[in-house]
């Protein structure tokens, strides 16, 4: 097992570098992206692909950037890379305003969806390119290139052209070279989606580890919500060029603030209610069926005769008798760990149940009969749209 | 049901045949009378090798093989080094309005009659010589590097457009200037390509005939003038023995070419 730790036996950067800012003291916030806009096209063709978008992202963080194709992530993480330039405001990195710099004077690294490795370079070369452009004793490569080949575990392919190996060995190349400058920051774009299931579960942990041992800011673009959930710190979801939320697996998953937000991660139980006595992050939610249930209010909520409640699968019970909420089953679907059942409301609305299956009993309903739905204290979230 | 072929459509064989026989048989012909131990191009009169031997003795044909290979390899590597700046200008940029206007000013010499640019050279070049009293080989020489950049262009600007662009935003990524990016990334990949274009711009140069005859000054003959000039005279098989070792150095070049606008990566 290898064990990198930043700062103990590996040179600290300060200074400038070939050209590259090395901020003296770091801030506690990695980078910070303030006010930024990006209008691509010009007169009647423009889109706005980021509207006035503000996130800071911490120092040691794995920070990810969750959302649809064509929401702004990608070009975010472009602006933070400098292979395009911000329309308006401003991008931090440890306090400096890095936006209006070419990619080369920024000491931050991209691994490419593509891997984009130099076809012309064996695998060694590859990753040294980074610390023979900022000029670095060949010694010192030579060392910091084997300590990286060692990190991901490429040792005996070192010699190899980058065509002659695998795409998860790409992938360990790729980003081996993208750490070997040991950059502020770590910019991963989409990298795993090119590689099977099994393969990226692997690369997932992988992921986590080198993160954890070499300590570098991550910034992650994913479109995956599972992904997203198991390996972030924090996590920004963004929709039509802004960033609706950010918070930990946990809020955005438990918490979500906005119906995009809930529908994109997970399965979720869309009810209409009117919410009552709001205070200390909570309030009454009094549902169609008459039902008054508790729950926690999204940031930014404001009050209006009909809002959102939203309660995930798991977090209600299916009762025989009455529950807060009633209706017929209409399906019935297992998966396995769990069984799905779908239920028709009497106020119309659809909800699903999840249930957790064991190995004695069915799930104990069928199709038609007549439920209760129970709602615990401590599974809705009132959405503030 | 068969497949449809056009291989088996009717009279496919004979239109084939027909083709290639026009394409290679006084190609053929003129070969194998190169090797005529008569003085006749027409009358076989048994092998020899004599002609070969007359041609490699005769100093006006070495002089002006010479020359060809001059000209052909300045204005090769002159027009490879245009088009590759103007390939790199037109594939690493968005497109623009005027661009289309742009690949049409660099394909100019594929479009102008060769006759017209001809008789314009000439038409500047006598006012040139005029003004500056200079008669050297600079004329045919920048005459030959302006019709050979589309062809050096072509190859070079298709390897271009086949390259990945996020490499070189990598290697920007990696602390590489614009500069060290081009040395260290694009232009080792863009090197088949370049190759290419060379070679394709010397064959081009080598056999241009119609620009030559009319740029030239007295005593500046490239080898196919001269053999145009030699043969208003009459024709001996000197000059089938020429056009053959003409042919096999094409022939060459064009394989070289061949193999490396092939190989990829």
């Amino acid at each position: 097992m290898v064990t990198i730790k930043t700062g103990t036996h590996l040179p600290t950067r300060a200074g400038s570098l070939n050209g590259v800012i090395v901020p003296e003291q770091p801030g506690k916030n990695a980078i910070e992206v303030r006010g930024v806009r990006k209008v691509f096209g010009t007169g009647e063709n423009q889109v706005a692909a980021l509207d006035t978008v503000s996130v800071s992202i911490r120092e040691n963080e794995f920070f990810t950037l969750l959302g649809p194709s064509g929401c702004g992530k990608t070009t975010l993480l472009r602006l933070i890379a400098g292979f395009d330039f911000p329309t308006a405001g401003e991008i931090l990195l440890h306090g400096q305003d890095i936006a209006p710099l070419p990619p080369f004077k920024r000491p931050v690294n991209t691994v490419f969806q593509s891997y984009a490795l130099f076809p012309h370079m064996t695998v060694a070369q590859n990753i040294g390119f980074g610390l023979e452009m900022l000029g670095k004793p060949k010694a010192e490569i030579e060392a910091r290139v084997a300590q990286m080949l060692k990190l991901v575990k490429m040792e005996a392919l070192k010699a190899r052209r980058t065509s002659q190996i695998s795409g998860g060995q790409q992938q360990r190349v790729a980003l081996a070279r993208a750490l070997a400058p040991q950059p502020k920051v770590l910019l991963l774009d989409e990298p795993l989606s090119a590689l099977d299931y099994k393969l990226r579960k692997e690369m997932q942990i992988e992921l986590k580890r080198l993160q954890h041992e070499t300590g570098i800011t991550f910034i992650f673009v994913t479109h995956d919500q599972e992904e997203a959930l198991t390996m972030s710190d924090r996590i920004a979801v963004m929709s039509a060029g802004k960033i609706l939320q950010v918070g930990t697996p946990r809020d955005i998953y438990d918490k979500p603030a906005e119906r995009f937000v809930a529908d994109f991660i997970g399965e979720t139980n869309f009810l209409t209610a009117a919410v009552a006595d709001m205070g200390n992050g909570k309030a009454r939610a009094t549902l169609k069926s008459g039902a008054v249930i508790e729950a926690t209010v999204a940031d930014g909520f404001q009050p209006k005769d009909s809002a959102t409640v939203v309660v995930r699968p798991e977090h209600a019970k299916l009762v025989k008798g009455k529950g807060d909420l009633s209706g017929s089953v209409t399906n019935v679907v297992y998966f396995g760990t769990d069984t799905h059942i779908h239920v028709q409301l009497d106020s119309g609305e659809a909800f699903t149940v999840r249930q957790q299956n064991t190995r004695t009993a069915g799930c104990g309903f069928e199709v038609g009969d007549a439920v209760g739905i129970s709602i615990g204290n401590d599974a809705a979230q009132v959405l503030r749209d | 049901m068969a497949k449809f072929s056009i291989k088996h459509q009717p009279g496919f064989t004979a239109i084939a045949t027909t083709c290639f026989v026009v394409l290679y048989m006084p190609i053929v012909v003129l070969v194998v009378y190169a090797f005529n131990a008569a003085t006749s191009t027409s009358e076989w009169g048994g092998f020899s090798l004599k002609w070969f031997q007359s041609a490699w003795q005769n100093t006006q044909v070495i002089d002006a093989t010479l020359l060809s290979f001059q000209i052909g390899s300045v204005a090769a590597v002159l027009a490879t080094i245009a088009a590759t700046m103007a390939a790199l200008a037109t594939t690493r940029t968005a497109p623009y309005r005027g661009l289309t206007f742009k690949y049409a000013a660099i394909n100019q010499p594929l479009m102008v009659p060769e006759i017209v640019t001809g008789v314009a050279l000439l038409i500047f070049f006598s006012r040139v010589k005029i003004f500056t009293g200079y008669s050297g080989l600079g004329y045919l020489i920048a005459a030959h590097t302006a019709f050979c950049i589309p062809f050096a262009y072509l190859p070079i600007r298709a390897r271009l457009e086949n390259m990945d662009l996020t490499l070189e935003r990598a290697a920007a990524d990696l602390y590489a200037t614009p500069w060290q990016t081009f040395r260290r990334v694009t232009l080792p990949l863009l090197w088949p390509g370049i190759l290419a274009g060379l070679m394709l711009a010397f064959v081009i140069s080598l056999d241009d005939v119609v620009i030559t005859e009319f740029v030239k000054s007295g005593g500046q003959d490239t080898l196919p003038t001269y053999m145009l000039g030699q043969i208003r005279r009459g024709i001996t098989p000197e000059i089938n023995a020429i056009s053959t070792a003409f042919l096999l150095l094409s022939v060459a070049i064009v394989t070289l070419f061949f193999f490396v606008s092939r190989k990829q990566d």
